[in-house]
């Protein structure tokens, strides 16, 4: 059984369709692409998968259960996190801070545990922050030691987008969605982090779906690259396949010169 | 040509004779000359009338170092500017006060009166007098100036000498007072004249600041490395000294100070009860409450009416202490009515409806619908105090009532803190920044929310109870929105999201200026409370959002625009204000 099947699912913004019907399933252990040009609603698909936004039509099941129309925070917690395309941290709030927040909806205390600092609560900040640290090594040596506790505003573009995926980790999801997690790195940094990417799901156990410009990337980490342009779903399939498929290539630079139709 | 900025000159020239004019023209110099502040040299009318003129004369003959650059040098031309900028001020306020004499306007304003006028010259009349109206402006102005040219311990030093000084003549009551319950009358009577510093007293006490100032420096910092320094035993077992110690302090402090300034600090406490709540919606969740007072006044309410013996409806007679756990539940269900339609509101939209929420309570408290319970404009009285076997806890002896706030002060700071820094507390932090990946991040937005407003809610209930007991009466019209605003005031002048900012907020306004219907310290300030409230906003608001004692994340917020720009260039510019006010700040928190 697909992990993530989502069916015929519509989105419209007043005249703009940005999802017109798009069929789409995820396997566990999968790493899927979701590319297309600007505008093919790849973020509206996010948006509507994660609950940012509601659905007009159609279904989406996470592990056999519809979560169409949930809300964000319940979506989360049943496995599904994700990063932003323009990064959005809690920049005042510090790199060990930034991933401690995401176990919010793992973590039990409340008000009365807090106020009365009870053994359980305590032992809970104790592993919130253990597991804080743990995630933020998974990154090598860029976001650990000192860097725990500067402002997440003070980081690096990439170290934002790094501890942006480490925020995601945190919340111990089975599906991961990545808005563009190369955008702005430079070639080095990219070939690095598309390394993390198989990590993400080889080491770490997630199901990762990627929207990503760059092919070099998409070709390195898809299992298969479903390509969405004007809110329709044109072409599914292995790298290879996809990036011949004719109907992309159009999708991408427009009919040849005479073309016609 | 020397580095002194023209226009700079010019604009706090214009400022230091704007200063003096206005506190004149509001009154403040005829309605403070009757309080002495140094015996007999100068009263508080005069300090009020010409203390911004050393500092526009500093300011005007300042040569901002640009970051990079060689430092220009100090010289004689900064005296010069200083005393130009202070001619300037005395030149406008002549001008103001040969106006004032020509024609009389005392129809509109109130206080353009022949006294007023004989104060600006110093009593010497219009023509004769106006040298001494330009000259003391000038002469205050070129000490500014002269500033400029001691050594930077030297400026230090007579800063603080000036400081302590003003301080030991507008505290004098204060100070007299507990050296009388020490019973050192002897020192009191000679020191301190009708309230004010006998001028040898305030030159001894300028002097010694002025020897001890270079050896205190720091102090506090090697304290704090000294207690802290040790490993972690020892820091405990220090802090649980330091504890010790403070408690000790606060429960003496009552004894020492009397029953007037008990009172003051009675009220502080009750204040500082209300910020600490409303820190928590508007400092650390980030919601914009104005109609915060209605917490209060449900928690005062539940109180009177459930220990009242002549309350309109029911007359349960409970005790105090019977009556607090309902006043409780009451507010926390306060908090979650108000708080469950106003939940997916953001920002002003926000602001508005509490406000509007905050009124409808006050006005339902005041209704004939419910006066058969609340007691309409009458109000709910006869509340009795808050009985402790051996004695009983009201308004006629403030020392109980300052213990019992300072308990409830402890309690809510310890709640804020242990919410602060937990799950919740970092939701809240959260949902401040960001609330739409907040909620992507698994946060319940809506439960955050309603955990915040409820608890600032209860926090505010304790002040109701405690208030009622104190007051021993409830009317509607303790609960105006003038409340809300001053709370929320004493939160932002004090440093938002800071639990010691918010106190030190509270000390300052409450207990120094005085809250809306109690007084302070400086009870001369009464009538001018409102505006000196206001001018105080204005300038946090220009040059230090943050507050006083800033919380580091807040500061950090504020000033994360400045991080991303050549902070240098905007310091170097004629316009040091405007640029990096919060317009900025909003901007970068959105």
């Amino acid at each position: 059984m697909a992990m993530l099947e989502i069916r015929g699912l519509r989105k419209s913004f007043g005249g703009v369709q940005a999802l017109a019907g798009v069929d789409l399933h995820v396997d566990e252990g999968e790493i899927v692409s979701v590319i297309g040009p600007n505008g093919a609603g790849k973020t509206s698909f996010f948006n509507v998968v994660t609950g940012l936004f509601l659905p007009d039509r159609g279904d989406i099941l996470f592990e056999g259960k519809s979560i169409a129309g949930l809300e964000a925070s319940e979506i989360t917690k049943a496995g599904i996190a994700r990063t932003f395309q323009n990064v959005r941290l809690f920049p005042d709030m510090t790199v060990l801070e930034n991933v401690m927040v995401a176990q919010h909806c793992r973590t039990r205390s409340g008000i009365f545990r807090a106020i009365l600092r009870t053994p359980f609560m305590r032992r809970e900040e104790a592993e919130i922050e253990e597991r804080a640290r743990e995630i933020l090594s998974f990154f090598g040596s860029r976001l650990v030691g000192y860097r725990f506790d500067q402002p997440a505003m003070s980081l690096s573009y990439a170290n934002r987008r790094r501890l942006e995926i480490a925020r995601a980790m945190a919340t111990r999801p089975k599906l991961l969605l990545l808005d563009e997690p190369v955008a702005g790195m430079n070639p080095r940094e990219t070939a690095e982090l598309t390394g993390l990417i198989r990590k993400l799901r080889d080491e770490q156990g997630f199901t990762v779906v990627v929207i990503e410009h760059d092919m070099g990337v998409v070709r390195d980490v898809s299992d298969r690259v479903a390509v969405l342009d004007h809110g329709v779903k044109i072409a599914e399939g292995a790298y290879e396949e996809v990036s011949t498929n004719a109907e992309v290539i159009e999708a991408y630079l427009g009919r040849p010169a005479g073309a016609g139709r | 040509m020397t580095s002194i900025d023209l226009r700079r000159m010019l604009r706090w020239g214009w400022m230091a004779g704007a200063a003096p004019v206005f506190t004149a023209a509001v009154g403040m110099l005829e309605a403070f000359d009757d309080r002495p502040l140094i015996y007999p040299v100068l009263s508080l009318g005069y300090l009020m009338l010409l203390w911004f003129l050393p500092i526009a004369g500093y300011q005007a003959s300042n040569t901002p170092v640009l970051e990079g650059m060689e430092a220009p040098p100090k010289g004689l031309h900064n005296a010069a500017a200083g005393a130009f900028a202070g001619l300037m001020g005395g030149a406008v306020l002549s001008v103001f006060t040969v106006l004032v004499n020509a024609f009389d306007m005392r129809d509109v304003f109130v206080s353009f009166s022949a006294r007023m006028v004989e104060l600006l010259t110093w009593g010497r009349g219009v023509p004769g007098g106006l040298a001494v109206t330009a000259g003391v402006p000038a002469v205050l102005g070129l000490a500014g100036g002269l500033m400029h040219l001691m050594s930077p311990s030297g400026r230090r030093r007579s800063i603080l000498a000036v400081e302590w000084v003003v301080v030991a003549a507008l505290l004098g009551q204060v100070i007299s007072q507990v050296l009388r319950q020490i019973r050192l009358e002897a020192a009191a009577d000679l020191m301190f004249t009708r309230r004010a510093l006998e001028w040898w007293a305030a030159v001894v006490l300028a002097a010694v600041v002025w020897v001890l100032a270079e050896r205190t420096k720091g102090g506090m910092g090697r304290m704090r490395e000294r207690l802290f320094a040790a490993d972690v035993g020892r820091r405990t077992r220090n802090s649980i000294w330091l504890a010790v110690l403070v408690l000790v302090f606060l429960i003496i402090l009552p004894q020492l100070l009397g029953s007037l300034l008990s009172e003051v600090l009675a009220n502080v406490g009750l204040f500082l009860l209300m910020g600490l709540g409303l820190n928590i919606v508007v400092g650390l969740a980030g919601m914009l409450d104005l109609g915060y007072v209605a917490f209060f006044a449900v928690g005062a309410y539940t109180v009177g009416v459930l220990t009242s013996p002549i309350s309109p409806r029911f007359t349960l007679e409970w005790s105090w202490w019977a009556a607090l756990p309902v006043a409780i539940v009451m507010t926390a269900l306060a908090g979650l009515l108000v708080g469950t339609p106003v939940i997916r509101m953001r920002g002003d939209y926000l602001a508005i409806v509490t406000l509007g929420f905050g009124e409808i309570v006050r006005i339902l408290f005041l209704s004939d619908w419910l006066s058969h319970t609340f007691g309409g404009a009458q109000g709910v009285q006869n509340i009795p105090g808050i009985p402790l076997g051996f004695t009983t806890v009201s308004g006629v002896g403030p020392e109980g009532v300052l213990y019992f706030a300072l308990f409830f002060v402890i309690i809510s700071a310890w709640i804020s803190w242990s919410l602060q820094e937990s799950r919740i507390g970092r939701a809240w932090t959260a949902l401040r920044e960001d609330e739409t990946v907040a909620e992507a991040m698994g946060i319940n937005i809506v439960a955050a929310k309603l955990n915040a407003f409820i608890v600032g809610a209860v926090l505010a209930g304790f002040a109701g109870a405690l208030f009622a007991a104190k007051v021993g009466s409830v009317f509607p019209s303790s609960f105006e929105l003038l409340v809300s605003i001053i709370i929320l005031v004493v939160v932002i002048v004090g440093g938002m999201g800071n639990i010691p900012g918010v106190a030190v907020g509270a000390v300052v306004l409450i207990g120094v200026l005085g809250g809306p219907n109690v007084p302070g310290l400086l009870q001369e300030f009464a009538q001018f409370k409102l505006l000196i409230y206001g001018a105080l906003l204005i300038f946090m608001m220009l040059r230090r959002p943050e507050g006083l004692v800033p919380s580091k994340r807040r500061s950090r917020e504020l000033h994360s625009h400045e991080l991303t720009q050549d902070a240098w260039l905007q310091k170097g510019g004629a316009f040091t204000g405007g640029q990096d006010g919060p317009g900025g700040g909003r901007q970068a928190e959105s």
